[in-house]
């Protein structure tokens, strides 16, 4: 048992652990809705929206989070109100903002001699993880948590019957745009561990993992955390044990997940 | 148990007003967002309380897009809808709106006991969970429907039918005075169609207002007080010897019979 004890004696290796943990929880409740609403572009289009926040406020001198929370909260702000004038098709739209807000992004930072400094934004740094980082995300986790318990009827009536929730006078559009700033929130606290370009993983994977395996939306939420919490974990293990990269070894590790769900569901005779 | 009430509509749940119509519609033109032409054109309806109306016509003609626009879904550019001689949206809670099944997704992870139980929420309001007596409302009028045996099921795996009667069971779980039901009995098996008749009928005894969009002539005298034609989101004139029944109470502006 001493290779699974052995890394914990860093505190770096347990600042990862718990930051895993802790985003792992929050993508993958969250990431039930993305995947139900069908939400998926959307995720991964705030993730890649932040890179210019980020790097606007490190050129800038201000705190990196925040001008991620910027980037992330403008962009799902921008996504509802396309989404709300229908001269484009929403994805269209998406796609338009998504790409050209990672571009200036990329632009951003070509501007700045030293390319590496922001490797971290792209692929994560879950093992550079700081206290301050990590009482962050506990309050995101909190946030969420919270807010899914709080408003889970709504959410729920919204997702599958918009129509009926407008007739009783719950705006769908506003549990929509909550819902879009919860998960500006949460990407924000993703790039951390596994960068911008892989954060819609822990969002899409161990959600839709968990609903090849149940129709029960508590049920669902519970599997897709499991899921999430033990990639992290294994992912975590798997980089300090054969030194490769902790964020793509997370989503990879996710991916696992989800072929043996998939082959569960098969097995059970599901199709 | 705590008895604060936080609406989801701005509008505050307003009493009927006495001696006025349940419904009482005066729409000039209504669009849907972002079309140009009009959905709905010249309608005049005056549904008393306690009727049955029932909106005729082929599909296109703009049945749906009526009770749409009563249930305050679609918003009049020109005109006015009344209910209960408030405007539309003010007594949300003394209404039900019965959805084609197509408005669903049905895919989603809630069981049929879950969908019933969302016809609760408009009394319920923000952060207020079901309890006991909404629970049992709920057992009551599953029973009623014949599907308490289907409770636990996922509902993208009930038939046709029995989609429909869940949506039923929802709007009755509303506990409202004017139920809007679109095509209720459109494409169901006869089981189905015999449950469904016995609530309408069971609607007229308890002295329920119901709005129905139909497309089945046949039963029109049996089922409904009165009728509205439509075509193409006009009013039209009731054809040549089909039911006409109870005088909605309304007069078409001259000029605007539309000759179809």
């Amino acid at each position: 048992m001493a290779w699974l004890t052995d890394p914990l004696r860093y505190s770096f290796m347990l600042t990862g652990l718990l930051a895993a943990t802790l985003v792992g929880l929050t993508c993958a409740v969250l990431g039930v809705y993305v995947v139900l609403r069908r939400m998926a572009f959307i995720g991964d289009a705030l993730a890649h929206t932040i890179l210019p926040g980020v790097v606007a406020a490190y050129l800038a001198g201000w705190n990196l989070t925040l001008g991620a929370l910027a980037a992330g909260l403008l962009t799902a702000l921008g996504i509802g109100w396309f989404a709300r004038r229908q001269a484009l098709r929403e994805d269209t739209a998406i796609g338009i903002l998504f790409t050209g807000m990672f571009a200036l992004g990329i632009l951003l930072m070509s501007t700045v001699r030293s390319f590496r400094d922001f490797s971290h934004i792209l692929f994560g740094n879950i093992l550079g993880v700081t206290a301050g980082d990590l009482w962050l995300m506990a309050g995101v986790t909190a946030l969420v948590l919270a807010a899914l318990w709080l408003f889970d009827k709504e959410l729920e009536l919204t997702s599958f019957d918009p129509t009926h929730a407008e007739a009783i006078g719950l705006r769908a559009d506003l549990i929509r745009y909550g819902l879009l700033g919860l998960l500006a929130l949460t990407v924000v606290t993703g790039i951390q561990v596994v960068g911008v370009v892989l954060t819609s993983a822990l969002l899409i994977t161990p959600a839709a993992a968990a609903s090849l395996l149940t129709n029960r939306l508590p049920r669902m939420m519970a599997l897709a955390a499991g899921v999430a919490v033990s990639a992290g974990i294994l992912g975590l293990y798997v980089s300090y044990y054969f030194d490769v990269a902790s964020g793509a070894s997370i989503v990879l590790a996710c991916t696992a997940f989800f072929g043996l769900a998939w082959a569960l569901r098969t097995a059970r005779g599901g199709r | 148990m705590s008895t604060v009430t936080l609406p989801y509509s701005r509008h505050k749940h307003a009493d009927p007003v006495a001696g006025e119509p349940a419904v009482a519609v005066a729409i000039e033109r209504a669009y849907y967002p972002g079309t140009s032409e009009p959905a709905l054109q010249n309608i005049r309806l005056r549904v008393p309380v306690q009727a049955r109306v029932a909106l005729v016509g082929p599909n296109g003609a703009g049945k749906s897009t009526l009770l749409k626009a009563i249930a305050g879904l679609l918003p009049v550019q020109a005109g006015a809808i009344h209910i209960y001689g408030r405007p539309v949206g003010d007594c949300r809670h003394r209404v039900a709106y019965l959805p084609q099944r197509s408005d669903i997704d049905w895919r989603f992870p809630a069981d049929v006991r879950r969908l019933v139980m969302t016809g609760r929420y408009v009394h319920l309001g923000w952060l207020r969970r079901p309890g006991p007596a909404d629970a049992a409302l709920v057992d009551q009028v599953m029973a009623r429907l014949g599907i308490a045996h289907l409770a636990e099921r996922q509902i993208g795996e009930l038939s046709g039918g029995q989609q429909q009667r869940a949506l039923l069971a929802r709007a009755l779980a509303q506990d409202a005075d004017l139920l809007l039901l679109d095509e209720p009995l459109n494409a169901v098996d006869i089981e189905t169609r015999a449950v469904v008749a016995e609530v309408l009928a069971e609607l007229r005894r308890t002295g329920k207002t119901v709005v129905a969009a139909t497309h089945d002539l046949g039963r029109l005298e049996a089922d409904f007080d009165g009728a509205l034609y439509l075509s193409e989101g006009y009013e039209v004139a009731a054809p040549p010897g089909s039911f006409a029944g109870l005088n909605l109470g309304h007069e078409l502006p001259e000029g605007a019979r539309h000759s179809h």
